[in-house]
C-alpha cells in the first residue's frame, strides 16, 4: 500500500514541470536539462545565451525593427509596425514565440504569453538550435561578428540620433531612404568584408577617410596632365586605368558611392556605411533560411523527444509540443488555398531527417547517390559537418534525396512570361530527380535570383555620369517603376547622373538603357 | 545556466518615435483622410480615434525588383498529383503570378490603421491656424475630481474607515462569539469569591472548573483579534468629470441652392470647431441642426449636410424655430445655448429688419454666444475685405454686432479664416455675461 505513491511521487519529482504557468526557475531548471542533452546527444556547441522575457507589444517592437533589439528611428520601420500589428490584431498571423540574435552572448526573446511546454520547445529551438547554427555555420562564422554587433548597433543608434539632432531629421531621412533602396545591393557577395573594428579604430578610419576627401579633390584638380601619357596610351587603356584605380567593375553599390561619391559629406558616408553594414550582417541570414530553421527544428524535435522519453516532461505537455510542432512544419501542396511556397521549417526538417535515415537504414538507391554518407551509421557527424559547411543552395544540391523528392511529390513549371501557359518541365521519376534537385537548390541562390547590377565605369574628371550595368539572366528585366525610383535615389547619393544599362548576360547585347536625365 | 533577463518592464512604445516619423511622412495624405472624414462624418465624431487606410504617396520603399512579366523561371512545387513532363497548364487570368505564390501577398490597400484622437486633432487643426494654446485646450481632456464611491477592501491607510471597519468587527465578533471582557470579569470575581471561601473539595472542584474555564476564554480571546484586518473598509474613490453645466448648440444653415459643395465644407468645419470647444468646457453638449430655405425645419445632421432643398431664402424663419425650440426644450436656466449659422449672405429684402428684430428682442438675450459665418468666394474676399457693405444679410447683422458683444460675424473664404471667428470664445478667461 504504502510502495504505491511513494513511486508516483518519485516518477512525479523527475518531471522538470507541470502544469503550463511558467516562472524563472523552471525556465532555468529546463534549459539545464536540455542543454546537457544538447551538448550529450547532438554534440552541439553554443555561444553562452541570454533569455529574455517580452511581451507581445515588445515582440512587436522587435518585428519592426528588423529583429533586433536596438535599431536607429526611420519612417520604414513606423510602417512596418503598423502592417504587423494590424495583422497580428486580426489575427491573420500568430507572432512568434521566439526571437534570436545573432550575437556573443546569444539573446533569446521569449513571448510571456508561452506555455511552460512552450517556454521548453522555444528554448530547444533557439537557445540550443540556432545557436549552434550560427555559432558554427561557416557563414555566420566568416561574414558576421557577433560579439561585435550589439554594440555597433549602439553606435549606429547613437550616431544618427546625433546626425538628426545637428543636421535635421529630414537630410538624414533622405540619406537613409536612399540606403535603404540600395540594400540589396550593399553587400559584398563574393569577398569577404572587414570585420567590424573597436569604436576606437572606427573613429581613425572615419578621420583618415574625412582627410583623404580633402585632399583627393584637390589632387586630381591641380595635377597637370601627363604628356606622355596622352602620347603613349590610346583611349581604351585610359579607360582601363580609370576602372582599375576605381576598383571597378563593383557589385557594392553602397560601398562605391560611400567611397567615391563627391557630394557626401562624411557623416552622410558614415551613415551609408552604417546600412551597409546591417545589410551585410543579415547577408547569411538570407541564404540560409533553411539549413537555419530545418537545425533548429531538427534540434527540437530531437531533444524534446529525448526530454519524454527520459519521462521529464508529461505527455499532456508533450502533446502541446506536438502540436505545435506540426504547425510549424505544415507543408500544403500547391494547389491547397493555404500555400504560400515552400516551408523552410518543413523542408529542412525532412531534408535532415532524411540524412539521419540514410545513415541508419539506406536503401539500395540511397547507396547510389550518396555512397559517402549512406549506411555510415554516424548520422551526427553528417549533421554536424553540413551545418557547418552548407548554405541552402550547396546543402540542397548535395542532400536532397530522390525519396525525399518523391515524399514531397516535387516538380518542375517551366514559366516563360510571355508564354499563355506552364509547362510542367521534371516530375518526381528517375529523369527529373536530378532536375528538380538543381531547380530547388537554384532558386534558393540568393545571389542568382537577386538582379545581378554592377558599377561599370564613371569619368570622374568629365562628367562624372555613372554606368551601372544589370546583368540579365534568362531575360528577367527589372520592374520599371521602382527601377527609376531606385535610380533616383541612386542620384541623390552620387550628385551627377547615373544610367543603368540592361546587358544580356550570355549574349552581351545591350537590352536597354536607363539615365536619370530621362526621369 | 543561462542569464535570464525580465524586459516585460521596459518603456513601451519603443516605435513611438518611428510612427511619429511615418505620421509626418504620411501628413499630406492623412490630412487628406481627416478632411473627407470631417467632411462625411457626424460633427460629435470628430474628437475622437479614426481608422485611415495607410498611405501610398510617399511611403514607398523602392528597391531594383525583378519584374514579373518578363523572362524565363523555373518554379519547383510540392504536391504533384496528375502532372507528366510536357502537360501545359493554362495560366490564371491575365498571366499573373500563378501557381508561384510566394509573390503575392495581401495588398496594401485594405490596410487601415487607428489614428489616437490627439493625431486626429493636431492634422483637423492643421490648416484651420489654430494658436498653439488653443490647440491644447481643445486637445484637453476633461479634468476630473475624486468623489466618494462606496468602499472598498484595500486601499490607503489615510482613507480607513472607521465606522465600516468597526462595524464589520463588531459583526465578526459576535459571530465568533469572542468572549466580552464583562463574562472574563465575572469569572474572575467568582473565582476570587470561591478563593476567599475556606477550602472544601467542593470549592476545589468548583474553582478548578472555573479556572479551567477563564483559561478557555481568555485563549479565545487572544485568538479572536478585536479587528482583524479582514474588517477594516477603505473609502473609495471614483474620478469624475468636474461637473459642468450642459450646453446646446444651434446649427444654422442656408440650403438654397446657391450653397454648394464648398460652402457645405467650410460650414462643417465651422461647426465642427465649436462643438470641440464646447465638448471641452460642458459635460453635456447637444446639437440642433436647423435648415431653412424660405421656411426652416429641425432636421438630422444627414439632412442637414446633405439634402438640397428648393426654394427661396428667408433667414427669420430659422431664428424663429430655433427661439421656439429653446421656449420648448432648452429652458436658459438650465442650458447654455450657442448658435453657428452658416450662409452665403442672401436673405429676402424685407427680412433683414425682422432678423434684426429677432436677434435683438429675444435670441440674443438667451443666448450665451452668436457666430455668423458668411461663407464667400475666394475672389470675392479681396473685394469685401472688412467694408461694411455687403449682402443684406451682412449690412443687417452689422447692426447687431455693435449692439452685442457675445455676437460674431465674419467672412470666410478659406479654412484659416474660421479660427478668428472664435477668438473671443478661446480667450483664457472668457467673460460671457448675458447682458441684461
Amino acid at each position: 500500500m504504502g510502495r504505491g505513491p511513494m513511486v508516483s511521487q518519485a516518477r512525479k519529482s523527475e518531471l522538470l514541470f507541470s502544469g503550463s504557468d511558467w516562472d524563472f526557475v523552471k525556465l532555468s531548471r529546463v534549459y539545464d536539462e536540455i542543454e546537457a542533452i544538447g551538448i550529450e546527444e547532438l554534440r552541439l556547441d553554443i555561444y553562452p545565451v541570454q533569455m529574455e522575457v517580452i511581451s507581445s507589444e515588445q515582440m512587436l517592437d522587435a518585428y519592426s525593427s528588423v529583429g533586433m533589439p536596438l535599431m536607429y528611428r526611420h519612417w520604414s520601420f513606423g510602417k512596418r509596425f503598423l502592417y504587423d500589428e494590424l495583422l497580428y490584431r486580426k489575427g491573420a498571423r500568430g507572432l512568434a514565440y521566439e526571437l534570436v540574435i545573432n550575437s556573443n552572448p546569444c539573446i533569446v526573446y521569449l513571448m510571456e504569453e508561452n506555455t511552460m511546454a512552450l517556454q521548453a520547445l522555444v528554448t530547444a529551438h533557439a537557445a540550443l538550435g540556432h545557436n549552434h547554427f550560427f555559432k558554427n555555420n561557416h557563414l555566420f562564422r566568416q561574414w558576421t561578428d557577433a560579439g561585435g554587433i550589439l554594440s555597433y548597433l549602439d553606435f549606429a543608434k547613437s550616431y544618427i540620433a546625433r546626425c538628426e539632432e545637428r543636421h535635421g531629421l529630414a537630410a538624414v531621412e533622405a540619406i537613409l531612404d536612399s540606403a535603404h533602396a540600395l540594400m540589396e545591393q550593399g553587400v559584398f557577395r563574393y569577398h569577404r568584408p572587414p570585420k567590424l573594428s573597436s569604436e576606437q579604430q572606427r573613429e581613425g578610419l572615419r578621420e583618415r577617410l574625412e582627410y583623404e576627401e580633402r585632399s583627393y579633390n584637390d589632387l586630381w584638380r591641380t595635377l597637370p596632365p601627363s604628356q606622355e601619357a596622352d602620347k603613349t596610351e590610346t583611349r581604351g587603356d585610359g579607360v582601363a586605368e580609370r576602372k582599375k584605380s576605381l576598383n571597378l567593375p563593383e557589385e557594392n553599390l553602397l560601398y562605391f558611392l560611400e567611397k567615391n561619391s563627391l557630394v557626401l559629406e562624411p557623416w552622410q558616408r558614415e551613415v551609408i556605411r552604417i546600412v551597409r553594414v546591417i545589410a551585410q550582417y543579415f547577408y547569411p541570414q538570407r541564404q540560409t533560411q533553411v539549413m537555419n530553421e530545418g537545425c533548429a527544428t531538427f534540434v527540437h524535435y530531437t531533444l524534446m523527444n529525448t526530454l519524454f522519453d527520459r519521462g521529464r516532461i508529461s505527455e499532456g505537455a508533450m502533446l502541446e509540443i506536438l502540436r505545435n510542432h506540426s504547425n510549424v512544419v505544415f507543408q500544403p501542396a500547391f494547389d491547397d488555398p493555404r500555400f504560400s511556397g515552400i516551408n523552410p521549417y518543413a523542408l529542412g526538417l525532412d531534408m535532415m531527417q532524411d540524412i539521419q535515415r540514410i545513415s541508419t537504414e539506406p536503401t539500395a538507391e540511397d547507396r547510389d547517390w550518396f555512397p559517402d554518407i549512406a549506411g555510415r551509421g554516424d548520422w551526427r557527424d553528417t549533421l554536424l559537418d553540413a551545418w557547418a559547411n552548407h548554405r541552402d543552395e550547396s546543402f540542397i544540391r548535395q542532400y536532397l534525396s530522390p525519396a525525399l523528392i518523391r515524399k514531397w511529390r516535387l516538380f518542375v513549371l517551366a514559366d516563360g512570361a510571355d508564354e499563355p501557359h506552364y509547362e510542367v518541365a521534371s516530375i518526381h521519376n528517375e529523369r527529373g530527380y536530378s532536375k528538380i534537385r538543381s531547380a530547388l537548390a537554384q532558386s534558393y541562390d540568393v545571389g542568382a535570383s537577386r538582379p545581378d547590377i554592377q558599377v561599370v565605369d564613371v569619368d570622374l574628371l568629365g562628367d562624372r555620369h555613372l554606368r551601372l550595368q544589370h546583368n540579365v539572366k534568362d531575360g528577367i528585366l527589372l520592374e520599371g517603376e521602382s527601377r527609376d525610383a531606385t535610380l533616383r535615389h541612386i542620384r541623390t547619393l552620387w550628385g551627377y547622373d547615373v544610367s543603368l544599362a540592361a546587358i544580356d548576360a550570355e549574349t552581351g547585347a545591350m537590352l536597354s538603357e536607363r539615365s536619370t536625365k530621362e526621369l | 545556466m543561462p542569464i535570464f533577463i525580465d524586459r516585460r518592464l521596459n518603456p513601451k512604445d519603443k516605435s513611438l518615435g518611428n510612427r511619429q516619423r511615418f505620421l509626418r511622412r504620411a501628413r499630406e495624405e492623412l490630412k487628406r483622410s481627416i478632411r473627407d472624414q470631417v467632411r462625411t462624418g457626424r460633427i460629435a465624431e470628430i474628437d475622437r480615434e479614426h481608422a485611415v487606410p495607410m498611405p501610398r504617396k510617399g511611403t514607398r520603399e523602392p528597391t531594383f525588383n525583378n519584374a514579373k512579366d518578363s523572362g524565363q523561371r523555373q518554379h519547383v512545387l510540392p504536391g504533384n498529383r496528375s502532372f507528366s513532363p510536357g502537360d501545359l497548364i493554362p495560366k490564371p487570368g491575365g498571366g499573373g503570378a500563378g501557381p508561384s505564390g510566394p509573390g503575392t501577398t495581401e495588398s496594401e490597400d485594405d490596410f487601415r490603421f487607428v489614428l489616437s484622437r490627439e493625431e486626429v486633432l493636431d492634422l483637423f487643426f492643421e490648416d484651420l491656424e489654430l494658436p498653439d494654446l488653443v490647440k491644447l485646450n481643445l486637445k484637453q481632456i476633461l479634468s476630473f475630481k475624486p468623489r466618494r464611491a462606496g468602499f472598498t477592501a484595500s486601499g490607503a491607510p489615510t482613507n480607513i474607515n472607521v465606522g465600516r471597519t468597526m462595524r464589520n468587527s463588531h459583526g465578526r465578533r459576535i459571530a465568533l462569539r469572542r468572549p466580552k471582557q464583562a463574562e472574563l470579569d465575572a469569572i474572575a470575581e467568582q473565582i476570587a469569591e470561591l478563593e476567599s471561601k475556606p477550602a472544601s473539595p467542593a470549592i476545589g472542584e468548583r474553582l478548578e472548573a472555573l479556572r479551567k474555564e477563564f483559561d478557555q476564554l481568555e485563549r479565545r480571546r487572544k485568538r479572536i483579534a478585536y479587528v482583524d484586518p479582514v474588517d477594516i473598509r477603505f473609502n473609495r474613490f471614483d474620478p469624475q468629470p468636474i461637473p459642468n453645466a450642459s450646453a446646446v448648440m444651434f446649427c444654422l444653415m442656408d440650403v438654397s441652392g446657391s450653397m454648394g459643395e464648398r460652402e457645405k465644407d467650410l460650414a462643417k468645419r465651422f461647426f465642427v470647431l465649436l462643438h470641440l470647444f464646447l465638448t471641452r468646457r460642458y459635460e453635456r453638449t447637444e446639437i440642433v441642426f436647423i435648415r431653412h430655405t424660405h421656411e426652416a425645419k429641425e432636421v438630422d445632421e444627414h439632412t442637414f449636410f446633405y439634402h438640397t432643398q428648393s426654394g427661396g431664402t428667408v433667414v427669420s424663419t430659422a431664428l424663429e424655430e430655433m427661439h421656439r425650440i429653446i421656449e420648448q426644450r432648452y429652458p436658459v436656466a438650465e442650458w447654455n445655448i450657442y448658435a453657428a449659422q452658416a450662409s452665403d449672405g442672401d436673405n429676402f429684402a424685407t427680412d433683414s429688419e425682422r432678423c434684426i428684430e429677432l436677434l435683438d428682442r429675444k435670441l440674443m438675450r438667451l443666448c450665451q454666444y452668436f457666430a455668423y459665418v458668411e461663407i464667400i468666394d475666394e475672389r470675392e474676399s479681396h473685394i469685401f475685405g472688412s467694408t461694411e457693405n455687403g449682402t443684406s444679410l451682412w449690412r443687417a447683422y452689422n447692426a447687431v454686432d455693435g449692439k452685442w458683444p457675445n455676437f460674431q460675424m465674419r467672412r470666410i473664404a478659406a479654412p484659416a479664416d474660421i479660427y478668428p471667428v472664435f477668438r473671443q470664445l478661446f480667450a483664457r478667461q472668457p467673460v460671457l455675461r448675458k447682458s441684461a
